[in-house]
């Protein structure tokens, strides 16, 4: 069993059109360098230059705002679920 | 060229968008972020359009259409025309509690047709609904936003799926239920509901008001700065305070000032100033810490209105109010209350939770020197009080139970 990575429509060009993505467990800082390393123009939109998340792009570990985790930081293992959704919505 | 493409149409056709942080532009759709950074988009108006004076604009229907060169739309509006336009209240004996010069209401818990300013976003959305064609309306809400997408969906004939957590108010959950929306309650806080609406609207295509159809959505807010304007005798007050939840709304109210000076209607523009609920007050941190980043909150608050805890708007919103001049304030629970019994019995108004966060926020602004004895204010009052009744319940002394008998009543009088 991997990790699932879930992409928000608007980010699926950028991976050649895949919306589910598996990587391997570490953490989330970790996971989104990997698919960064597989699909490069997908890692200037997850994370800046210094490798941080952006303000306007959520990560979310089974339904949990990693804000409220460890950031990038937070650790994930085989099973969990790793959401990416853009910020700017609600209201 | 013949008369045929001369003549003015008439259909409504939505404006195009651009990134609000990289200026990609792009063309009409229901979409709210861009493609290449995921910013904000933004609708783009033609800087060329023809706009009416304030002589055609006092002619026109009383309604948020009356500003309609400044909405995201060409053509004619089709559904919700008849929202907007709701009453400036002079508040002589509140501007004398609150130590300033004027005090006016702007009394959108009169809002129609679901008594909340969200008729005014719900109005522009559901008009980009049919400019897209799309036929499933829906939104995340903290429940006046509920009210408002299900009151103007059953108007509109749409259908309408309607997300909001679980611990709302009951009046608000009757309110969406009945007008026959499919209301689903999420266990979590708003900001759950979010991000699942953000993934619904991404799987199915619907137009969630909040989400997808943000950039049309939001410049109905603008509505409000307008109105007062034109209901001050086209000028601006010194001071607006208004609620802030996800930030939009104080932005666009800015937003909205800006562009009647720039289009020769004003002197001025007001100082912006937010108000939060203490348990939920994570634009009022930003502002008070001098940092840009927001930092998420859970909230724990009796505002529920205003409890988003990941305002999408956050940093906007206090640009907002920092360009303008102002500053935010978070108010307690109990000063919340007492801001909703003040405002009612200075001014005859039942404001909602929110409401009572503004009223107390005004008065915590003008104690701390940050409103002034010659400032011309106004309050933002957004939803209508018997929306959050519970809210009051415990601050209200219960009515005494008497006979039918004179005395009775004599003694009560004594």
């Amino acid at each position: 069993m991997a990790i699932t990575i879930h992409l928000p429509t608007v980010l699926a060009p950028f991976a050649q059109g895949e919306r589910v993505l598996e990587v391997s467990s570490g953490t989330v800082g970790a996971a989104v360098q990997d698919i960064g390393t597989r699909f490069p123009s997908l890692l200037p939109r997850l994370a800046d230059s210094s490798g941080q998340p952006y303000a306007f792009v959520t990560f979310y570990v089974n339904d949990e705002d990693v804000r409220f985790l460890d950031g990038f930081n937070t650790p994930i293992a085989d099973g969990d679920e790793v959401t990416i959704v853009p910020a700017v919505a609600g209201g | 060229m013949s008369a045929a493409t001369l003549a003015p149409t008439s259909t409504l056709i939505a404006l195009p968008l651009a990134c609000a942080r990289c200026g990609r532009k792009q063309d009409a759709a229901p979409v709210h972020i861009c493609q290449d950074c995921l910013g904000p988009l933004e609708p783009v108006y033609d800087v060329e359009r023809r706009l009416p004076t304030p002589e055609v604009i006092a002619a026109r229907p009383r309604s948020l259409w009356r500003y309609r060169e400044w909405l995201p739309f060409t053509g004619e509006p089709v559904e919700s025309t008849d929202t907007g336009w709701t009453p400036l209240i002079d508040a002589p004996a509140l501007a004398d509690r609150l130590g300033v010069a004027r005090c006016w209401i702007k009394n959108d818990a009169l809002s129609f047709p679901s008594l909340s300013f969200k008729d005014r976003v719900v109005s522009t959305a559901l008009n980009a609904v049919r400019a897209f064609g799309l036929d499933v309306v829906g939104c995340a809400s903290t429940g006046n936003l509920a009210n408002a997408v299900a009151a103007h969906a059953a108007r509109a004939g749409l259908p309408a799926w309607i997300f909001i957590p679980e611990s709302l108010e009951q009046a608000k959950i009757l309110a969406t239920a009945v007008f026959g929306a499919h209301l689903v309650r999420v266990r979590g806080t708003y900001d759950d509901v979010n991000r699942l609406c953000a993934q619904v609207a991404d799987r199915f295509g619907w137009g969630i008001v909040n989400v997808n159809l943000r950039a049309y959505y939001g410049e109905g807010s603008k509505t409000v700065a307008f109105e007062i304007a034109e209901q001050l005798g086209w000028r601006s007050p010194t001071a607006v305070v208004a609620p802030m939840a996800g930030g939009s709304l104080v932005t666009k109210v800015g937003k909205g000032f800006r562009e009647f000076q720039r289009a020769g209607f004003l002197d001025s523009t007001p100082r912006i100033f937010g108000a939060q609920a203490e348990g939920c007050a994570p634009i009022v941190r930003m502002i008070e810490h001098g940092t840009d980043t927001l930092v998420p909150e859970r909230p724990h608050t009796i505002a529920r209105s205003l409890a988003i805890g990941a305002p999408a708007d956050g940093p906007a919103a206090r640009h907002t109010i920092l360009e303008s001049g102002g500053w935010a304030r978070a108010v307690s629970d109990v000063a919340l209350v007492a801001g909703i019994r003040l405002l009612a019995e200075t001014t005859g108004i039942f404001a909602e939770t929110a409401g009572g966060v503004t009223v107390a926020a005004a008065a915590s602004l003008a104690a701390s020197g940050h409103l002034s004895a010659d400032d011309e204010v106004v309050l933002c009052i957004t939803g209508n009080g018997l929306k959050t009744t519970d809210a009051i319940e415990s601050a209200i002394a219960p009515s005494p139970l008497i006979e039918p008998r004179l005395r009775e009543v004599a003694a009560l009088v004594a």
